[in-house]
């Protein structure tokens, strides 16, 4: 055993790393559950977006153009769930698991031709002193763009939620639909949008796999991580912060698994494969004591004359 | 009890109807672990397919499911192949092996291949390749070319093949550089790229300048490439979109000239059950192009023990090696025998750490 061989700054600068797909997929998933839509299709529009994002950016050279792509193209998924669930009053989990299904082979054609396939790289951010400070550089002032806009997008959502009148629409649709109604907000308009950020989220986190953390194309490649962010809005109770923290931690955990096995140490890596999970679910549980439950509202049908 | 002879009665029915149907033509289904587009693995086995598909043509109809989970769901997917009247199916992980026994036994007259396992039955083949003949090779230029001494390597679940391959990868990097350490992750996984690049990249930051991977992705081969000083070989497909450097040299399965072969065995009703663990001299295992990053001695060292693993004149576990805790394994000159390969479950002396149990 020989933990001196790990490094803790590049240790906390790949758990960043590690951490921005779920967390961007997370941040979309919150804002439309908050809204009282259960989208489980989050791994279909990943996988959608990280294709979309991979196909642009090799044709087009530029890797902005294809995270534009990756999250135009999970918003246009997401439409598909809209129209089953918003218009035609589907079943929302039968609906989100349909399009997580669909979105999978969907992905698979559209990634016929783009397999083993080198993207351009995005360039990491480069200020002249601070990257190269020791320490702090490499943690905070040396990655790729996106991962600074995951982090901006849930201070924008939580600022949204909190303070603006639009999130408090957001949230009165997400708590009581019929009451929201009664004021006179268009409940499914509201939704649709919400929906459609979420698509957009969920498409960027898929795309950060494909174009920056692995990158390439395969069939599958986001392998789960969907079901995670799904999972870590409902232990985050809701809350932005609490959804980065718990992506942070599971990113972490994922990440010092793989260094405490590198380096020999002497417990079964059964356990330490299974700690990521084991970890992130027991301290969200333990923050989520207090009361916050789910949107009151959340996965059941709308309409206007009900 | 009533479940299997239903199907067994289904199958019999469906076998005498498709008989009759579709006397001359060979149904031939596979059954992948990952996509075909993996880059790796399966997209070697679903060369070996559209061989036979080439060699045959109409005589020869294949089947073939991607992405089927090790374990129960992989039974129902055989078993599907099986009903819809296959006569040869060739199961293509390890994983595989107890569903494949299991429905083998409902389907007599189907014919089974199941690859890198150890069960057999009258109806059920194995087969595999000697892969750690082309980790010796690795082993050989990893010991050569790294310069912090620290060699990483993915390892997917910790079964014989998989700890064959670090072996002989070690005792030739140690035999050419007497300081070489190994660092092992265990992915759990034979396909997630995702996971295998963030095992490359711990492995990265932790001193590896050579990453050796036992997992199906390229997504090591970019890691490694983004790090920049860090080789690395291909892995059971050439992977030559990363030569020449990362990747260095490759270890390439060849399963072609084998489902040729046993389609013609079923076509000609001499099919039978038998073992077949075929190395680089029977084209089962290829050395992928040893490219220009690597000096010419090293790439000339490195060919001349592929060479002597082909003709039969060197194999790769020749004494004296010890097990890692100091036990003899093999004296002088003795080399080691294919049943203690197969059930290999232990380090040699000089690799740190636990094999997970």
């Amino acid at each position: 055993m020989d933990l001196s061989a790990i490094n803790p700054v590049l240790l906390i600068a790949s758990l960043m790393v590690a951490a921005t797909p779920i967390l961007l997929a997370a941040i979309g998933e919150l804002v439309v559950e908050k809204a009282g839509v259960l989208n489980l299709g989050v791994e279909g529009m990943m996988i959608v977006g990280a294709i979309s994002g991979f196909a642009i950016t090799v044709e087009s050279g530029s890797p902005w153009l294809g995270f534009l792509a990756s999250a135009i193209g999970g918003a246009l998924l997401s439409l598909l769930f809209v129209v089953l669930t918003q218009v035609a009053l589907a079943n929302q989990v039968a609906s989100g698991l349909a399009l997580t299904l669909f979105g999978l082979g969907l992905s698979s054609l559209m990634g016929q031709s783009y397999v083993g396939i080198k993207p351009p790289q995005m360039g990491k951010l480069d200020i002249p002193v601070l990257t190269d400070l020791p320490v702090i550089g490499p943690i905070l002032f040396g990655h790729d763009p996106i991962l600074y806009l995951g982090i901006a997008l849930t201070a924008a959502v939580w600022a949204l939620l909190k303070y603006t009148r639009v999130g408090l629409v957001l949230r009165a649709v997400g708590e009581n639909h019929d009451a929201a109604h009664a004021l006179g907000y268009k409940v499914v308009r509201i939704r649709i949008m919400a929906i459609m950020f979420g698509g957009a989220c969920a498409g960027l986190g898929g795309a950060y796999i494909s174009l920056i953390r692995v990158p390439q194309w395969t069939e599958g490649m986001t392998a789960g991580v969907g079901w995670i962010a799904l999972a870590l809005v409902v232990f985050a109770s809701w809350k932005p912060w609490r959804a980065l923290l718990g992506a942070y931690l599971f990113g972490g955990v994922t990440v010092v698994q793989l260094n405490l096995q590198a380096a020999g140490v002497a417990i079964p890596v059964e356990y330490l494969a299974m700690s990521p999970y084991l970890i992130t679910i027991f301290v969200l549980v333990l923050l989520s004591r207090d009361k916050s439950g789910a949107p009151a509202s959340l996965g059941r049908i709308f309409h206007a004359t009900h | 009890m009533k479940l299997t002879s239903l199907l067994a009665t289904a199958a019999l029915g469906l076998g005498l109807a498709t008989a009759a149907v579709a006397a001359d033509k060979t149904k031939v289904g596979f059954v992948y672990v990952g996509p075909v587009g993996d880059g790796g693995w399966t997209y070697e086995h679903d060369q070996g397919r559209k061989a036979v598909v080439a060699e045959f043509g109409d005589k020869v109809e294949t089947v073939y499911v991607e992405n089927v989970a090790e374990g129960p769901d992989s039974e129902r997917v055989m078993t599907q192949m099986a009903l819809d009247g296959a006569d040869l199916i060739f199961t293509t992980s390890f994983g595989y092996m107890d569903p494949t026994i299991n429905v083998a036994k409902k389907f007599p007259n189907v014919k089974f291949e199941h690859a890198t396992g150890y069960k057999r039955a009258d109806n059920v083949s194995t087969y595999s390749a000697r892969f750690y003949e082309g980790r010796a090779v690795q082993g050989t230029i990893a010991g050569h070319m790294t310069k912090s001494n620290v060699v990483g390597y993915i390892g997917s679940f910790p079964i014989p093949e998989v700890i064959r391959g670090i072996n002989s990868a070690f005792v030739h990097a140690r035999k050419v550089n007497p300081d070489v350490q190994f660092k092992i992750v265990w992915a759990f996984t034979w396909f997630d790229p995702a996971k295998e690049a963030d095992a490359a990249k711990v492995l990265i930051e932790q001193g590896a300048d050579v990453i050796l991977q036992h997992t199906d992705s390229t997504a090591p081969q970019a890691a490694a490439q983004a790090a920049g000083n860090v080789i690395t070989f291909g892995q059971a497909s050439d992977m030559s979109e990363y030569a020449p450097h990362p990747r260095v040299s490759s270890i390439i399965d060849d399963w072609a000239p084998y489902y040729i072969a046993r389609t013609k065995a079923v076509m000609d009703g001499t099919w039978e059950s038998k073992d077949t663990w075929d190395g680089i001299g029977a084209g089962m295992v290829g050395i992928g192009e040893i490219s220009d990053a690597v000096p010419a001695e090293v790439k000339a060292e490195a060919l001349a023990i592929k060479d002597a693993l082909a003709d039969g004149s060197y194999h790769a576990f020749t004494g004296p090696i010890k097990k890692q805790d100091g036990s003899d394994w093999l004296g002088e000159g003795e080399t080691a025998d294919d049943g203690t390969l197969a059930g290999m479950n232990f380090y040699v002396e000089g690799i740190e750490g636990d094999i997970p149990q």
